[in-house]
């Protein structure tokens, strides 16, 4: 932990928080699980260590997840393992259930946070691109003004840059549309055991399925551009296409097409990246129809 | 600091707590609870975990004040007394605790899983421990403890029952499968590390690294450092009052360096300071100014001339030329000549990753200042009288003013012999008058101690049509580093077994071991075989690809037997069990077929949907101890007591191997007494003989050998004492289940100790052994006292559309003279296999123009529980007659095959050839598609 950390709060309710985030004006940060914010020491080497870190994982009323009308929604002190661990989640956002599944091990997973991770920005980081290619929005409560949602997609300003200033804002909750009939979700990624312990590629999707026919395709990829992305072109030719593993194999050129691979140093290659991402989308793809053909 | 309330294992404890402590700095420094190790600080390694409410959490990144009115559970609050929880009982009975550093993360992991879940299935224990690492076990006995210790804690039977591999008949002690000495205190949490020990006043210290691979020092500024509130001590290469270079075999390496640095981990200067963090903030501000030299990264392009010198001057004592440290040839018969006559030639160039031990604790050295004015220090050592030494003359005082005392050892694989911060701690403690503890940080331990040689192998084999090996040529260029370690040994090692394990009548092996500006190279585990295996090996099944020859058949026809002789001209006369091994594992590969409705005349590859398969064979052989005409010796002292227990003494490392476990067997079969009777002390420089380094698969050769001779002059000579107490003649005398006994009466151990005490007799004994003779490489005859052997075949999964590899199944048989403890020897069998999987698929340590890449463990990926294959582990015991009960090295040769073994799998699979370490999935892929 920073040398110059001096408190470590543990508000019990959002107000508490963020009149703490108040008072501190500017000199203190908002914390997780903290299982990015604790081992990424470059974060440190710029700027000034904060003075003090508020941690929002037991907010009252934040912690879980749960149904709000339309919505499933998923508060800043949800762990990893309380999201695969929900049955909301289970049912109705199979991809959000897979990619926090697979992050990091199961003692990150107790104690990390999508909505850490939301605020980290990685643009390749499982979670977020589950939760793009499902609609979220994220809320962002801000010291004095009423709480914001936002899409999802605005949080992110560039590779590792968030748009939401962890110093004076909380990001308090996500929410998204469970699928319901006819539709399906899934996440697929691939690891490299060498070199850096972070996914090379990983594609989120969310498919709407009538009468064997795609009415609906949400396709969310990293990292294929600075930011976390919708494949927008590759949903737009997919609608109304037969749910078939042929239109997977002719939206391949189309999601390649609109995809910026970039060569990594000591994660993956571009040319690989290529190679892999017809995978992820076939993969991912097929087991969202299936769910999708189950849920009608 | 205010102080807060913790409830850990059931009680509250009042502590003060800074807002920045982490949860494992509670424990460990303000509670005393130091069962809880840290291993990396970035929550890669999970063996911090403790439960919170009953979930495990990494404690190294937990925020202490989090944790604050929560019920904590550390490894401490599992046992209930002296009962042991069934976790800890099954660990210790399935010898799944090896080194140890690792064992309370696995435990408590093991624990939040059981308590959930009373029937575990192996896919449940391998998602729970998915981020716990252990380099030592291999996995395989966790996951059996795992699952026996649930059975048990659900109120089936409390029985744990390791299945191990045949071997022959047991002796009274030697043959069986005894659960280590240290066992229970490793898996209650009470083993002491180095780490783990505190003292009054103790300072911290930090040491300034270079940070740049190559320069020229101009000026080192430590005002600054100097003034930062806390610091008690600022010392540079002016203050080092002996010699400032120290050096395994050749003093190459500054204590603090002056004129120059060589590798971007050099030491500049060191701080001693109140706390850790103000000494790592205080070294950060010393400011050295450099003139920046050309670097040279690699061992080719060190040896063109005009090569940047890594060392302008060559070291005394050395055969350095140039880079060149040395250059090492081994020549048999007319190479060009066979290569000329041999019917099928096959070449290839080869390269093998630097790689790093990745032992989980990282180092540690406690320096202080006695009473009686003589240094102490506490550091986990594979070699603690060269330690000793070597601090000796850094400080300029006799060897006698230093004492180094050992501590358990968390890993060490090769990686705990050269020096690192004891000869800092002593300086420090010497300026300050106080006790200096200096833990090496992940990332300082990483950048720092010396590494597996990458080496580069440019090679041709030659065979004749019925499968005859006839030449072999090879060139190696191995990349030693900054600074000598034991690089010629090692490279020497991957020279002479660079031919296999196979009868060539020509050979001829040209091997350079080179100074660059990377990371120093030194010992781990292979000793230089693992990489010369993996060139030799993929050549080798090549060959038998050209002939159309089953490359098991092929293996079988060169193999090294009685009656060969090997590269160096050593005659093997006995215990060659390769053809056994090669047998073994051929047999259990038909079976394993056999189930699948295959047989040895199938094609060893298939496609199952977006997965194809390959099964690939490799042998390995290694040599057990020094050889090459170095005095192999080992000193032993055995006391005896009258309480009837004895203990056995030598400085000689454990280092999770087992060592103590084969000592205390030795000695009670020797002494006729229950396995529980014989203690063992080990690495106290005061209290313990000599042993020699803990390297090259000696220890159980040779201090093995010292112990059953100790332990036979200690029974002889007790022998007289017990004659004249049953007045018949020392010869009639017997030991055995604790007495000593003729035909008719007995006394105890112990009083015949206590008659010897009485009568002013001596009742502790010590002798030094001395393995045979052998001679240098290039005098021929025997170079080694004996070889251990190994075949493994092994099934690769490759996924079609990634390139992902998995190592499904590995079927071994190692030929290891004689299984002195089953269990601890599949401990080995199985931890090497996991090991050399690494080196194979996942493990590189990555190093750019000198500059380390690879500065965490998030950077640095050993195999997990999720990537350990299946394994079928088959004992071949081919006795050395002058091995203690005919036993032979095992530390190493189990983690040679395993590599080529694997990447001829991949081969046969998909029908890519890899030539460079680890496998890398992009170029498997990219090579396919091509």
């Amino acid at each position: 932990m920073p040398i110059g950390i001096q408190d470590y709060h543990t508000p019990a309710t959002l107000d508490e928080a963020l009149d703490l985030l108040g008072r501190y004006n500017g000199s203190s940060r908002v914390v997780g699980g903290g299982t990015d914010y604790f081992v990424d020491d470059a974060r440190e080497s710029g700027g000034q260590p904060p003075h003090a870190l508020i941690d929002v994982t037991g907010l009252q009323g934040w912690q879980e997840v749960r149904r709000e009308g339309d919505h499933i929604v998923i508060g800043c002190g949800a762990t990893h393992t309380r999201i695969v661990a929900s049955p909301l989640v289970q049912q109705g956002a199979a991809a959000l259930m897979e990619s926090c599944g697979l992050i990091g091990g199961p003692q990150v997973r107790n104690v990390g946070t999508l909505m850490g991770n939301i605020a980290h920005a990685l643009p390749a980081a499982d979670g977020t691109l589950s939760l793009l290619a499902l609609d979220g929005e994220v809320a962002v409560a801000t010291p004095g003004q009423a709480l914001a949602w936002m899409p999802l997609a605005q949080a992110f300003r560039g590779p590792g840059k968030s748009a939401i200033d962890s110093t004076r804002q909380i990001l308090v909750a996500a929410r998204f549309r469970p699928t319901g009939r006819s539709e399906g979700s899934a996440f697929a990624r691939v690891m490299r055991p060498q070199g850096v312990a972070l996914p090379i590629a990983g594609l989120a999707c969310r498919v709407a399925v009538q009468n064997g026919t795609i009415e609906r395709a949400a396709i969310a990829a990293g990292p294929v551009a600075p930011t976390p992305f919708r494949a927008a072109r590759t949903e737009a030719f997919l609608r109304g296409k037969p749910a078939s593993a042929d239109s997977l194999t002719e939206a391949i050129p189309v999601l390649l097409g609109e995809c910026t691979l970039r060569t990594s140093p000591h994660r993956a290659s571009a040319e690989y990246r290529r190679e892999v991402l017809p995978a992820l989308l076939r993969e991912a793809m097929t087991r969202a129809l299936e769910r999708a053909a189950r849920a009608a | 600091m205010p102080i807060v309330n913790f409830n850990v294992n059931g009680q509250t404890h009042p502590v003060e707590v800074a807002a920045s402590d982490f949860l494992a700095t509670v424990l460990r420094e303000r509670l005393g609870l130091t069962g809880t190790k840290i291993g990396c600080n970035e929550a890669e390694c999970g063996i911090c975990t403790v439960l919170v409410d009953g979930t495990p959490v990494n404690s190294c990144i937990y925020p202490a004040l989090k944790a604050a009115g929560r019920a904590i559970t550390t490894i401490e609050g599992l046992a209930n007394g002296e009962k042991l929880h069934p976790l800890q009982q099954a660990f210790v009975e399935h010898g799944a605790t090896q080194c140890g550093f690792c064992t309370s993360g696995l435990i408590m992991n093991g624990k939040a899983l059981i308590d959930h879940n009373p029937d575990p299935s192996v896919d449940d224990i391998k998602h729970a421990l998915k981020d716990t690492l252990c380099r030592c076990t291999g996995y395989a006995s966790v996951i059996h403890a795992i699952q026996d210790a649930a059975r048990a804690q659900a109120g089936g039977p409390r029985t744990f029952t390791p299945s191990l591999p045949e071997t022959i008949e047991p002796l009274n002690v030697i043959g069986r499968p005894l659960p280590r000495p240290d066992a229970v205190a490793k898996v209650t949490g009470a083993a002491k590390y180095s780490d783990d020990f505190q003292f009054e006043g103790m300072l911290y210290g930090a040491t300034k690294r270079a940070g740049v691979p190559h320069a020229r020092i101009l000026k080192i500024d430590t005002t600054r450092a100097r003034a930062v509130p806390g610091v008690r001590a600022v010392l540079t290469h002016a203050d080092v009052p002996g010699k400032n270079l120290h050096g395994l075999v050749v003093a190459d390496w500054p204590v603090l360096c002056g004129d120059k640095v060589r590798y971007a981990g050099d030491a500049i200067a060191i701080v001693a300071a109140d706390t850790s963090a103000i000494a790592h903030a205080a070294a950060d501000l010393i400011e050295v100014t450099y003139e920046p030299l050309p670097v040279v990264d690699n061992p080719v392009d060190a040896l063109k001339p005009g090569a940047p010198l890594v060392h302008e001057v060559p070291p005394v004592g050395s055969h350095v030329h140039g880079n060149e440290l040395k250059h090492i040839f081994v020549n048999k018969g007319d190479v060009d000549a066979g290569l000329r006559e041999s019917d099928v030639v096959v070449s290839g160039e080869y390269q093998t990753a630097t790689t790093e031990h990745a032992f989980l604790e990282p180092e540690c050295s406690i320096a202080r200042i006695t009473p009686d004015g003589r240094y102490e220090v506490i550091v986990g050592s594979q070699i603690p009288y060269s330690d000793r030494k070597q601090v000796a003359d850094a400080l300029g005082i006799p060897e006698k003013q230093v004492r180094i005392k050992g501590a358990l050892i968390g890993g060490g694989f090769g990686g705990k012999e050269d020096i690192t911060g004891q000869i800092h701690a002593a300086l420090l403690a010497r300026a300050t008058g106080r006790p200096v503890k200096i833990l090496y940080r992940r990332d300082e331990s990483l950048l720092v101690h010396p590494k597996r040689h990458a080496v580069r192998f440019v090679l041709s084999i030659g065979a004749m049509k019925d499968g005859r090996i006839n030449a072999l040529k090879v060139e190696l260029w191995g990349d030693g580093g900054a600074y000598a370690s034991l690089s010629d040994k090692v490279m020497t090692r991957a020279a002479t077994h660079a031919s296999g394990p196979y009868d060539i009548p020509h050979v001829k092996i040209d091997c350079h071991a080179v100074y660059t500006n990377n990371v120093p190279c030194g010992a781990f585990r292979g000793f230089g075989v693992t990489q010369s295996a993996f060139a030799v090996e993929s050549v080798l099944d090549e060959i038998a690809r050209q002939l159309g020859m089953d490359p098991i058949a092929l293996r079988e026809k060169n193999a090294l037997r009685v009656g060969s002789t090997t590269n160096t001209g050593a005659l093997i006369r006995e215990g060659a069990g390769l053809l056994k091994c090669i047998n073994r594992v051929r047999e259990a590969f038909a079976r394993d077929l056999a189930a699948h409705g295959r047989d040895l005349n199938s094609p060893r590859h298939w496609v199952e949907g977006n997965k194809a398969y390959g099964w690939g064979f490799a042998t390995a052989y290694k040599n057990t101890g020094l050889g090459g005409g170095a005095h192999d010796k080992s000193e032993v002292e055995i006391e005896a007591y009258e309480d009837g227990s004895v203990e056995a003494r030598c400085s000689a490392a454990e280092i999770g191997q087992g060592l103590p476990g084969v000592m205390a067997a030795i000695a009670a079969e020797e002494l006729g007494l229950p396995f529980e009777k014989a203690r063992v002390l080990l690495s106290d420089t005061d209290l313990t003989p000599d042993g020699g380094p803990t390297t090259a698969s000696r220890q159980t050769f040779v201090t093995g050998n010292a112990t059953r001779m100790t332990a036979i002059k200690l029974r002889k000579h007790l022998a007289e004492v017990a004659a004249e107490m049953l007045d018949v003649t020392p010869e009639a005398v017997r030991f055995a289940d604790g007495r000593v006994s003729d035909d008719r009466r007995s006394v105890s151990f112990g009083e015949v100790v206590a008659q010897a005490k009485r009568e002013g007799r001596d009742t502790r004994l010590s002798n030094e052994y001395e393995a045979p003779e052998t001679r240098p490489l290039g005098t021929g005859g025997d170079m080694h006292v004996a070889f251990s052997y190994a075949a493994q075949a092994a099934l690769v999964e490759v996924n079609l559309d990634t390139g992902e590899v998995a190592c499904k199944k590995v079927i071994s048989a190692t030929d290891v003279g004689r299984a002195l403890n089953p269990l601890a020897l599949q401990g080995q069998v199985e931890g090497g296999i996991v090991m050399c999987l690494g080196n194979a698929l996942t493990e590189e340590y990555i190093i750019e123009k000198g500059v380390p890449f690879t500065n965490k463990f998030a950077r640095y990926k050993m195999p997990n529980i999720k990537q350990m294959p299946e394994i079928v582990n088959l004992v071949v015991e081919d006795p050395a007659a002058a091995g203690p009960y005919g036993a032979k090295g095992v530390g190493e040769i189990s983690s040679i095959p395993t590599t080529p073994a694997i990447t001829n799998a991949i081969r046969e699979a998909i029908g890519v050839r890899v030539t460079r370490l680890p496998v890398d999935q992009e170029q498997l892929l990219l090579a396919r598609s091509a």
